[in-house]
């Protein structure tokens, strides 16, 4: 024991040296519990691609597809539809599709006023999940069908009233700050789309 | 308790039960501080003798923690946290376990009453000035006991993985993904998958019957212990230690054992168990409030309920999480920028005013760069966070609201409007009237407590009396 005078240096050294030396073991220590949380490797490998049939859909009808756990929509426009699309560019946050939150949130193909790739861009596919808070939108609702729509069509969110058009882009002053994402997705046959591979790299 | 002496042990009317009493006490005491944790906080914890109906909450949140802890144990034993099975064991609770039905919804009934008693609770506080000075880490404890309970009530609504479970995990989880940069990362960390999963319910699963009890706990004995350190307010908001007799016991005093054990808070018990049961046996779901009509389907990834909304006790935060949108972020600019001249001009300390030039630049820079989600996410949090800096923000030279101008009633009316209305319209689906009506009260919500350095200053006090009254 030191008294007040002369203060042992070599004593506190050596305790601050333990309380270092100590805490560095703790935060290794933390490491691997904290890690525990992060996705399985069994979580991960679950995210393959995966082949859906569009022969059955007619014009105008949404089919839903599971991806990743996650909702893809598949909506087969009409040309009424596609028309529209092009109408109501101003009340669109991003109408070109340039935010990406992720990368490739719009992957370069899709980069155009319908969201689709071009030999098929009357298909719309995208993740059905809202850019806000995750909640699944609802629609495709026609004119007049939903409120929040005004005098359009398309997919209103009804957990916080984010609404977006038939190509998934939001609309301005609405909660949802960006465009639905496209997956990566490519035609196998005229018929058959692969979500989840897009033929490129990384995808 | 301070008292240093060791006395003789005596327990009164024990009757013929005297002598093997104290001998045993004796015993314990001799290796054990029982009896003198026994006077600490019961027989010579000295309680002002005023309390009215408003002192009934915090012991009736000790009995709903009791009531949660004593039936979650016994849900547990018949529970599987696992994504195929979880809804269908709830479902196997409710039909096949004999009275699971009864444990269940003790449970899910007790997880709202907790939250009814807890906000009187805290009302009770903000009526009586009861976070003010020496109280203040009584407070604090307490805030951390609410906020501690949101998140037990929030991993528990996870478990009977139905719609309502699913899709309020979801949102509540994307919340996170809002931060800028480790946002999206830190999300798919908390979930432990790309999307709310088997892997989330276990975690959940983990938090609400181990982890977040266990702190709750520990939160509770400093919550009591912070207050018999410094003694209980009461409804005058004098401190009866200022007045005391020749013993040293306060002379507006009474033993907290037995007579507000027996004549006050057992008598609170009965009516709250009365309630309590009425509604355990009459209307459990509460007409969808306590049990949300969604959380009956089983949980499904692909398919978000027409209508998602979040059980009523964080209705309140939720409406302004939805309120804050594009069109009004000038707007919270503007405010952000007039508060901040509002505490430039009126604090002299150069550092606090140089602190708040700063965090005010931030966030109004912030405001036009950032998404709007980003501050809903803001100022949901704190929203709820605000109450922690209540004992330095209320700067009324008077604690209770009774020696408070009128106008300072009206305040605390307008607060309790706004957090009402805030709080039905959480429940409702949005429309452009209630958006507007909730920002509105989202205003009024946050200067209430932001104004309160200035207004609960103003208008005239009445004078406070020595003694409390009856």
């Amino acid at each position: 024991m030191s008294n007040e005078q002369s203060l042992d240096k070599e004593r506190r050294n050596a305790l601050v040296a333990t309380g270092v030396v100590g805490g560095v073991g703790a935060l290794c220590t933390a490491w691997p519990f904290v890690n525990t949380f992060a996705p399985s490797e069994r979580a991960k490998a679950a995210g393959g691609p995966v082949e859906v049939d569009i022969s059955a859909i007619k014009e105008g009808e949404m089919i839903v597809a599971e991806w990743q756990g996650k909702p893809v929509w598949i909506l087969k426009r009409s040309p009424e539809m596609m028309s529209a699309l092009k109408q109501s560019v101003d009340m669109l946050v991003d109408p070109d599709s340039k935010r990406m939150p992720e990368p490739n949130w719009t992957p370069a193909y899709c980069q155009n006023e319908f969201r689709a790739r071009e030999d098929h861009k009357d298909v719309f596919v995208c993740v059905g999940i809202c850019t806000h808070l995750g909640c699944s939108p609802q629609g495709p609702f026609g004119v007049g069908a939903n409120p929040a729509l005004l005098n359009d069509e398309g997919f209103v969110c009804p957990c916080h009233g984010s609404v977006f058009d038939l190509a998934g882009r939001v609309w301005k002053n609405k909660p949802a700050p960006d465009n639905l994402r496209v997956p990566p997705y490519k035609f196998t046959t005229p018929t058959k789309l692969l979500i989840g591979d897009d033929g490129t790299k990384g995808a | 308790m301070a008292a240093g002496k060791k006395q003789p042990v005596i327990v009164e009317g024990l009757g013929p039960l005297d002598k093997p009493a104290s001998g045993l006490l004796t015993w314990v005491d001799a290796r054990f501080p029982l009896m003198e944790n026994w006077r600490a906080h019961m027989s010579e914890y000295y309680a002002p003798k005023n309390f009215n109906f408003w002192y009934f909450f915090g012991s009736l949140a000790m009995l709903v923690l009791v009531i949660q802890i004593v039936t979650g144990i016994f849900l547990v034993m018949h529970y599987k946290p696992d994504a195929d099975k979880a809804f269908q064991s709830v479902e196997y609770i409710m039909r096949e376990v004999p009275w699971g039905w009864l444990i269940r919804y003790m449970h899910s009934t007790g997880a709202s009453m907790f939250f009814v008693v807890v906000y009187l609770h805290m009302f009770r506080g903000l009526l009586y000035g009861s976070y003010r000075k020496p109280r203040e880490l009584v407070w604090i404890f307490g805030v951390m006991i609410f906020l501690c309970l949101m998140a037990e009530a929030f991993f528990g609504y996870l478990l009977p993985w139905g719609q309502m479970s699913y899709w309020g995990a979801q949102v509540i989880v994307n919340l996170f993904g809002a931060i800028p940069v480790i946002g999206p990362d830190l999300s798919i960390w908390i979930r432990g998958d790309y999307v709310v999963s088997d892997a989330t319910l276990n975690r959940f699963f983990s938090f609400h019957v181990i982890a977040i009890p266990l702190v709750l706990l520990g939160l509770v004995a400093a919550h009591i212990l912070a207050l018999h350190e410094v003694g209980s307010n009461n409804p005058d908001g004098v401190e009866i230690k200022d007045k005391k007799d020749a013993n040293g016991i306060p002379l507006d005093g009474i033993a907290f054992h037995p007579y507000y054990t027996l004549g006050h808070d057992l008598f609170a018990a009965v009516v709250f168990l009365m309630i309590f049961s009425a509604i355990v046996f009459f209307a459990p779901e509460m007409g969808g409030y306590f049990l949300e009509a969604n959380n009956f389907i089983a949980a499904d990834s692909l398919k978000t309920p027409p209508h998602i909304a979040p059980v009523w006790y964080f209705t309140p935060y939720y409406s302004i999480l939805r309120a804050t949108t594009s069109n009004i972020m000038w707007i919270l600019a503007l405010a952000v920028a007039g508060y901040a001249v509002l505490i430039v001009t009126g604090v002299k300390n150069m550092l606090v005013r140089g602190a708040t030039v700063i965090i005010a630049a931030i966030a109004i820079i912030g405001m036009f760069t950032l998404d709007a989600k980003v501050w809903g996410v803001v100022f949901m949090g704190v929203s709820t966070m605000i109450f922690f800096i209540l004992p330095w923000l209320d700067q009324s030279p008077v604690k209770s609201i009774r020696y408070r101008p009128a106008m300072h009633k009206y305040f605390y009316g307008i607060f309790v409007i706004c957090f009402f209305i805030l709080g039905y319209l959480g429940t409702q689906p949005p429309s452009p009237t209630g958006q507007i009506v909730s920002q509105v009260c989202m205003f009024l919500y946050f200067g209430f407590f932001l104004g309160m350095p200035w207004w609960s200053r103003m208008g005239q006090f009445k004078p406070v009396p020595d003694r409390v009254t009856m």
